[in-house]
């Protein structure tokens, strides 16, 4: 994201804070999209993510007065899609998230010969990706789609910095043993 | 002894910890450097930073792939914000009652013996500022006007637009004629600037210009432009 823009979502906070309908929408217009794919991510359910984007732009209109602007209101509102996605999946029951988390890795380690076939690496790194515990999706997903830095990240999540680096290290090495039960061997670890 | 060795060989280097975002391109300069020096001295650091370029451009065409949400989800938050309770004034309003209450507990005496002190204070500043203007030269400037920037009264509303991924040229235009409208800007984010019409509209004729909007079938996202 660029200054002028970290800059401009500044103002439009501080607009949202006056009670401007007008400037809600325009930082909702910018990063709905983002937030509903973070939140989509770590729900796995599209009503589920939709409602959560409307609750954390409600909670950013009723918060807004307290945004200080320590850090870009991207991460600002990337910590409460977390925190709010995290609260809907501890209401979930225990086993069905379990069983949830078991076929998002069946789908991979049990079909390497489809996706062997298949010889699509993009394709079968994708559904390894999917494959990851919540922990580890969400820091990949942090790092390399929503480009933030080790710093921001470890606001989002709440753990010091050398845990984000080592948590991240730690996600791609369960992503390299993901991919090699599928039967992609990439060289690493 | 063998088995802190390999504990020592699966330890990550601090390099190699950076590497990830060094593909995003979030380092700052410094550690930037630090990592294209240790890639130009390690081919086996280079091999798996060419491993992470793969999974970040997946993680990428991953989540591109997600869709965006529907209309509902920002309906479903107006309508909440609407629920919500009347904002508290702002801070210079509050200090402005702050002031009347102040006055309205002084007494009619002291009042007026403020107000003549006030008007004293007017006319001796008065006094002061006709005098320095005496003593000017005679001169005259001209106000600038800009025949570039539009006059409020003229104002055309704009609105940002986003349009459905499956929208056709010929859909979109066909919208913006019967829309009068134009796009002065995009696609900044996906979403393009409108402009609608020549004349300025009241803050009901826009929301009900954006109400349409949203509910024409290639458009995912309509808001009124600040």
């Amino acid at each position: 994201m660029s200054v002028t823009q970290a800059a401009s979502d500044d103002v439009l906070i501080g607009r949202i804070a006056q009670g401007d309908r007008l400037a809600m929408q325009v930082l909702y217009g910018r990063h709905h999209v983002k937030v509903f794919r973070f939140g989509l991510r770590l729900v796995r359910d599209e009503q589920i993510a939709e409602d959560l984007i409307s609750e954390v732009f409600l909670d950013v209109w009723r918060q807004a007065g307290k945004f200080e602007g320590r850090s870009a209101v991207s991460t600002w509102l990337l910590a409460i899609t977390r925190f709010k996605a995290l609260s809907v999946l501890r209401r979930r029951k225990d086993g069905e998230l379990d069983d949830e988390a078991a076929n998002a890795i069946e789908d991979t380690s049990d079909n390497p010969e489809i996706a062997t076939q298949k010889k699509d690496t993009s394709e079968t790194l994708r559904r390894c990706l999917n494959g990851l515990s919540q922990e580890h999706r969400e820091i990949v997903d942090l790092v390399y789609y929503h480009e933030k830095s080790v710093e921001e990240v470890a606001e989002i999540v709440g753990i010091p910095e050398n845990t984000v680096k080592t948590r991240l290290f730690y996600a791609r090495k369960k992503l390299a043993e993901l991919l090699k039960a599928a039967g992609l061997e990439r060289g690493w670890p | 002894m063998m088995a802190m060795k390999k504990m020592q060989e699966q330890e990550p280097s601090e390099i190699e910890l950076l590497l990830p975002w060094h593909a995003a391109g979030t380092l700052n300069a410094r550690d930037a450097r630090r990592v294209e020096d240790a890639l130009a001295r390690d081919p086996e650091l280079a091999r798996q930073f060419a491993v992470i370029q793969d999974e970040y451009a997946a993680t990428i065409g991953l989540n591109e792939s997600l869709g965006a949400p529907s209309a509902r989800a920002m309906q479903k938050l107006l309508d909440a914000i609407d629920r919500e309770p009347a904002r508290a004034a702002p801070a210079s309003l509050r200090f402005g009652a702050h002031i009347s209450t102040f006055l309205a507990s002084l007494s009619p005496r002291t009042l007026a013996w403020s107000a003549g002190l006030g008007a004293l204070a007017l006319m001796v500043e008065a006094g002061v500022i006709g005098a320095v203007l005496m003593r000017q030269p005679a001169s005259f400037q001209t106000a600038s006007l800009s025949m570039n920037a539009p006059s409020p009264a003229q104002a055309a509303p704009r609105a940002l637009v986003r349009f459905a991924p499956e929208a056709r040229v010929t859909d979109i235009t066909a919208l913006l004629d019967s829309y009068h409208a134009s796009i002065i800007d995009g696609a900044k984010g996906g979403l393009f600037q409108l402009q609608f019409g020549d004349r300025a509209m009241t803050k009901d004729e826009m929301t009900a210009l954006i109400n349409r909007l949203q509910q024409e079938k290639i458009v995912t996202l309509a808001v009124a432009a600040p």
